[in-house]
């Protein structure tokens, strides 16, 4: 079961049989995915359209009234100069917060998930499965339980509201699903393989860098991926541990868009939040079923 | 045997710490910080269940916890409900199947606040979907529960909804493809309708993913946050406060940390109470088919 989800494709295709003709029926089934497929996509073409219009346009008009003009002002001032709280730099901010936080956040944590399922599937010692069950608690405990312990423990160290305390965080609370997805990819794979580098003479760390990791390729990508996504879409964490000085995205875009003065700009704010979606947006339609298969492995825990 | 797992044991320590201090130190720290009367500082003192008794009396958490049930129960339902039909119709070998599976998930891979905001500007009450039915010619059309004390909960649900239908989609999926097509052959030699199959048959079968689901909806029902913050942040009034923010404020605006404490207690126990019986249902299962296949 547990390889299944990590090798095999995320949606076999059905054998397929002869094509149906188009009856009742099958109009009926249409109409349904077709208003599905509505539901889902519409507030998208809502926001990039409310997006291009002007003030004027929108207040006149209605959500679904397309621009007059291709107008790009309200995503350079998104972007450059809209006001979160005192300032007034833009969102470009936080994008840039998000990016120092992401790549350190992603870096160590998709590491030690790697190197602990590794020593987990194949290195077993008494102790080892207790402290795994007890990490697998991580992944659905409510965060807010952790976080005055863990503000304690990151002023004492000193790095509350630093950028080495919110990745401390991120590294943490992904510690759980990274371990497990490596565990159950590395539990799928022949004990032989491994039990031969043993009698080859090859120690822990020479199996897992010249023999594990170089096999490891399809689970690192659906790994990556699940913590570019995720970190990147944090709001709690970065809200609590990054500090003034590095608050992520998703804080910058809910302090322009709701702790506006005067007029809201229905226009910069929702230029604001598609540039905040961007990049896990870009993340799901480029990686396509590995995104599914992340999902698939994420959700089967233990 | 020390030598033989000394590497791999090295290699676990970090993990180790990190259980011993996080996911076990700092939970009990909660809890202990939870029968103490700590404010801005904590305090190390004991004061009972005064927290918690403080705690249930205050209106802004029961509303809270009120609409914790109310949102979960409608973004659990709407997810499931609208997920497995999107997956028994995608499986009836459509075309454009790729491009309907990208559109019905890619509002998971975004963020809860961008969901929110999205949601909140959809139904904006005076130049969002009430003001364009309005404009078409419905001029009394009503669609302002955003607004709405009773109903603002909902909106939160239906943003719930859009954004977790997809996952539920594509996990049913992949399940359906698992099943052997023999059993269509058998129904259709019995005259059994498709539709009666889809709720008899097909979803016993399906019941694991079901309760997965359930299981991962529910744990992030709980610990709704961000989008409330986004799309109501708890208002009109309290009307869609949740135990998740409650835990924030208390811990940072209000500067009540005994009482933050408390209700993170209760929420934690609250997840329990939902994971205990869904694991002990799985392994159940687990051991019957193990028991079955001997």
């Amino acid at each position: 079961m547990n390889r299944a989800t990590a090798s095999a494709d995320a949606f076999p295709v059905r054998v397929r049989r002869r094509k149906p003709l188009i009856t009742p029926a099958r109009l009926g089934l249409y109409a349904f995915l077709v208003s599905a497929a509505l539901f889902f996509a519409l507030p998208l073409f809502i926001m990039v359209i409310t997006s291009l219009k002007t003030m004027d346009e929108i207040r006149t008009g209605t959500i679904f009234t397309l621009p007059m003009a291709f107008n790009l002002d309200p995503w350079i001032k998104a972007w450059d100069a809209a006001c979160t709280g005192i300032t007034c730099e833009g969102i470009k901010v936080g994008f840039w917060n998000s990016i120092r936080i992401l790549i350190p956040s992603v870096a160590l944590s998709v590491t030690l998930g790697a190197l602990n399922g590794y020593a987990l599937s194949f290195w077993k010692f008494r102790g080892a499965n207790i402290a795994f069950a007890l990490l697998m608690t991580g992944a659905f405990v409510p965060h807010q339980v952790y976080v005055f312990p863990m503000v304690q423990i990151s002023a004492a160290l000193g790095i509350f509201g630093t950028l080495h305390g919110i990745v401390l965080v991120h590294v943490i609370f992904g510690l759980p699903v990274m371990t497990l997805i490596f565990r159950n990819y590395y539990a799928g794979i022949p004990e032989e393989i491994f039990k031969a580098a043993r009698v080859d003479g090859a120690g822990f760390w020479r199996i897992f860098l010249t023999i594990m990791l170089p096999m490891s390729t399809p689970i690192m990508i659906v790994a990556v991926i699940w913590q570019v996504t995720g970190i990147w879409n944090d709001f709690l964490f970065g809200l609590i541990f990054a500090g003034r000085d590095n608050l992520p995205m998703t804080v910058q875009l809910n302090n322009i868009v709701n702790s506006q003065f005067g007029e809201r700009e229905y226009n910069v704010n929702m230029a604001a939040t598609i540039l905040t979606a961007l990049v896990p947006l870009f993340v799901y339609f480029v990686s396509g079923k590995w995104f599914v298969r992340g999902i698939a492995s994420g959700a089967v825990k233990g | 045997m020390l030598m033989r797992n000394l590497a791999a044991k090295i290699a676990l320590t970090p993990m180790m710490i990190i259980v011993a201090v996080v996911y076990v130190g700092c939970i009990l720290w909660t809890f202990r910080t939870s029968f103490t009367s700590s404010r801005v500082l904590p305090t190390y003192d004991f004061v009972g269940w005064d927290q918690y008794a403080a705690l249930f009396r205050s209106t802004r958490w029961i509303v809270s916890l009120e609409n914790m049930f109310i949102f979960g129960a409608a973004y659990i339902l709407g997810c499931l409900i609208v997920g497995y039909l999107m997956a028994i119709f995608i499986d009836q070998r459509v075309r454009g199947e790729n491009t309907l599976r990208t559109i019905y998930l890619y509002p998971h891979a975004m963020s809860f606040i961008v969901t929110g905001l999205i949601w909140q500007w959809m139904l904006n009450p005076t130049l969002g979907l009430q003001d364009f039915v309005r404009n078409l010619g419905w001029e009394s059309f009503s669609f302002n529960w955003i607004v709405d004390r009773d109903l603002a909960i909902f909106t939160v649900a239906i943003a719930g909804i859009w954004h977790g239908s997809g996952f539920v989609m594509a996990l049913l999926l992949a399940g359906l493809r698992g099943i052997d097509a023999e059993i269509w052959k058998v129904s259709k030699i019995d005259g059994i309708p498709a539709w009666r199959m889809y709720i008899q048959v097909i979803l016993p079968i399906l019941l694991p993913m079901v309760l997965t689901c359930v299981f991962l909806l529910s744990a992030q029902a709980v610990k709704s946050f961000d989008i409330v913050v986004a799309m109501t942040n708890g208002g009109p009034g309290i009307a869609t406060e949740v135990p998740a923010k409650y835990v924030m404020d208390y811990l940072f605006e209000r500067s009540n940390i005994g009482r933050a404490t408390a209700a993170a207690t209760v929420m934690l126990v609250m997840v329990i109470s939902i994971a205990a019986p869904l694991l002990y249902l799985r392994s159940f299962r687990k051991e019957r088919q193990s028991g079955a296949g001997k």
